[in-house]
């Protein structure tokens, strides 16, 4: 869609916004015993308020009432909606939606509000509404829209019952990656990014991979020096060797990513500033406690550890 | 000491264009816009500009904004490296050209789909071999990936040794909104926030919260830069660098100088004011206001510490005791900062200083400011500017 045709898609869609699904409608029967009783057996319900006559007239209200949450149960089509509905705003909406490619479909809450009760005999009407449509949004799903109906249930006496805001999710379906397409048919599972491995910084993560933490030392002068690089800054020395860590550490600073979450990364992984026994600093995970627990100044032990089925990593535990 | 260009080049034009979520244009329209619009402010003509200073990380090749506007035969085009570090390192560009002749009217712009296009958000990744990605490489494979993780690691530490809290944080965040509510140009316009929405809102990276970082942005920003020659002939009172340094100091990385003996500070900053200082002959009591880089609220501390406003450690109280509000010390980021205005790397924040000294700015509009203070993204090789009145 061109800048233009997207004003007029969006003009088309927002014209909805306030339009009515449906008028005031009396459900087809009145609040029935036997429709509590089955719809409580499904969900489990046993609260004798609903159920049990013979306990509510003992009750403050003196007899049973509708679990509030039916109040949308009452007036619903049954079987006859599997076959089409008849054509109505939220159809027509959902229907332009699709006509744009916006084909997927994503119920994404549900909010009731209780403001009187009914109980067996009563009459429930529902009036429903589209009451907003939101800006374009790009989701993990796709690229969307959220519209939100409002339906208003009232008793026969016209009375408010109570409201539901019903919001979905439009969106226009993502490609999803063809499993055919990989070589043994599965998913992939996302791995942490590792680093890439050049000339001067190949040989420690080779290291990493024997289950080593080594730190460069000049040959020259002996300063040690991380992350590795070809020249020594004190004596400008190119010779180097390196010595093994005992991963003996201190927490100089600590950080934990909570938002947005990495795919291949754990929840909320603690980084930190750990300053080893050898004297340099080296950036690691924080693992075996919570990020409450972290102090500046903490002793650390840490370890080569395969972290994912690619990757192995030093990671640190408190000492 | 460095070289003395104080005076010698001067901010005669300035423009943003309309900063959003989502511009649907290119990057190069909202340069082409932000270039013309600093050209007709300043009273220029396109033909009279023959030179550029953008930023390495600017989508935009010089010669197809110097097409799109229909500017003149370029003598000069020159780029500043390392993100919002090149904000001043632009106009440090365009000064050092217009001062030795090497160039007469140099636009200074940053345009970019940050919203839209490219998320910083959306942090590094390891697909190519080149040196960034092999220094990148050392922080990856634990997730710190993104600027918000990386400036989290100093904030922490900087907070554990000095004693600030996030009161101070909250400060800068809030202060800055509030001048975002008056600008019309600000994503947060006509939205105050308090502490309870402050303190409610998701962790990014402990201690940053939401609010403490700069929202991701579509739009772009220009300054003309001229001689003061030139500059006397033209429409507005011109705005002239008394000062403007570039530095990175010993051990620098960007965004991860962990392996300083001590690395709550910048000690790159503290570099690049003392030059700006002796440059122009001024001192902190001479700075009326500021604009400082704030991708994320602790650095507008570090930076009032960097710059001598107060010592390390008391950016905290100097904040709390409304330094930065509209009648405060030094009223900063008078604009809504790059928290609540909009995230143009900086060269929005020339624009505001440029404005400030003016007397134009929305938010400071009866008071003098002889002389405004603007700087660079820190955590990275960084610099600043001091501005003045021209002649005055």
């Amino acid at each position: 869609m061109n800048a233009d045709e997207q004003k007029a898609f969006e003009e088309e869609i927002y014209a909805f916004v306030g339009r009515e699904v449906c008028p005031p409608t009396p459900a087809p029967d009145d609040v029935n015993m036997a429709m509590i009783r089955q719809w409580a057996e499904v969900l489990g319900e046993t609260n004798p308020a609903y159920l049990d006559p013979a306990w509510a007239q003992q009750s403050a209200r003196g007899k049973t009432i509708a679990p509030p949450a039916m109040m949308y149960v009452w007036g619903q089509e049954g079987f006859a909606a599997t076959r089409g509905r008849a054509p109505n705003a939220q159809v027509d909406l959902v229907e332009t939606f699709n006509r744009y490619g916006y084909t997927g479909v994503l119920g994404t809450n549900v909010k009731q509000e209780y403001v009187k009760e009914v109980g067996p005999g009563d009459n429930v009407s529902m009036q429903m509404v589209i009451d907003n449509i939101s800006e374009r949004k790009t989701t993990s799903r796709g690229t969307g829209y959220f519209f939100e109906t409002l339906a208003t249930f009232t008793d026969q006496a016209g009375e408010v019952v109570g409201t539901q805001r019903f919001k979905v999710l439009k969106f226009i379906p993502q490609e999803q990656p063809a499993a055919a397409s990989s070589d043994d048919g599965g998913l992939e599972v996302p791995t942490r990014i590792a680093s890439p491995r050049g000339q001067d910084n190949g040989w420690w993560w080779d290291a990493v991979d024997e289950g080593k933490v080594l730190i460069q030392r000049c040959k020259s002068c002996q300063t040690l020096r991380h992350p590795p690089r070809p020249m020594c800054g004190e004596c400008q020395s190119m010779e180097w060797d390196s010595i093994e860590s005992s991963l003996d550490g201190e927490v100089l600073s600590y950080t934990c990513l909570r938002h947005p979450a990495i795919p291949g990364y754990p929840k909320d992984p603690i980084c930190a500033v750990i300053k080893l026994g050898e004297g340099t600093n080296i950036v690691s995970n924080l693992v075996g406690c919570e990020y409450e627990d972290v102090q500046i100044g903490m002793r650390v032990k840490g370890k080569i550890e395969q972290v994912d089925e690619k990757t192995l990593l030093p990671q640190f535990y408190p000492a | 000491m460095v070289a003395n260009v104080k005076d010698k080049a001067v901010i005669v034009g300035v423009h943003n264009t309309r900063f959003t979520k989502n511009s649907g244009v290119s990057e190069l329209n909202l340069a082409a816009q932000a270039v013309k619009g600093a050209i007709d402010d300043a009273g220029l003509k396109p033909t009279d500009i023959d030179g550029f200073a953008t930023f390495t990380m600017d989508s935009n090749d010089e010669i197809e904004v110097a097409r799109a506007v229909g500017t003149g035969d370029m003598t000069f085009w020159g780029r500043s490296h390392y993100g919002g570090g090149a904000a001043t390192g632009s106009l440090h560009q365009a000064v050092m050209a217009v001062s030795t002749g090497m160039a007469e009217c140099v636009a200074v712009f940053r345009a970019l789909n940050g919203r839209s296009g490219h998320r910083f958000s959306d942090g590094v990744s390891g697909d190519i071999m080149t040196a960034d990605a092999i220094h990148w490489g050392w922080y990856m494979p634990y997730g710190l990936l993104t600027p918000a993780s990386w400036v989290a690691m100093f904030t922490q530490r900087w907070m554990h040794l000095t004693g600030i809290t996030k009161d101070a944080l909250f400060e800068v965040a809030h202060a800055t909104r509030e001048y975002a509510v008056n600008n019309p140009n600000a994503f947060f316009h006509g939205r105050h926030f308090d502490r309870e929405e402050y303190d409610n809102a998701r962790t990014i990276a402990d201690p940053l919260q939401l609010f403490d970082c700069c929202q991701e942005s579509d739009g772009a920003s220009c300054v003309i830069v001229t001689t003061p020659e030139r500059a006397r002939d033209l429409k507005q009172p011109g705005v002239a660098v008394r000062g403007v340094a570039q530095a990175a100091a010993a051990d620098q990385e960007q965004m991860t100088s962990f392996y300083r003996e001590e690395f709550a500070g910048i000690p790159e900053m503290e570099i690049a004011a003392k030059n700006c200082y002796e440059m122009s002959g001024l001192t902190p009591d001479d700075i009326d206001a500021a604009v400082i880089y704030d991708a994320f609220s602790p650095i507008v501390l570090w930076q009032l510490e960097a710059w001598n406003f107060c010592g390390f450690g008391e950016s905290g109280d100097f904040v709390l005791d409304g330094a930065m509000r509209p009648d405060g010390r030094l009223p900063t980021n008078t604009h809504g900062g790059q928290l609540s205005e909009a995230y143009i790397h900086g060269v929005n924040g020339i624009v505001e200083a440029a404005r400030l000294v003016r007397g134009t700015s929305l938010n400071q509009p009866n008071k003098p400011v002889n002389h405004a203070l603007v700087t660079s993204g820190v955590g990275i090789p960084t610099g600043g500017a001091l501005l003045g009145k021209l002649d005055g």
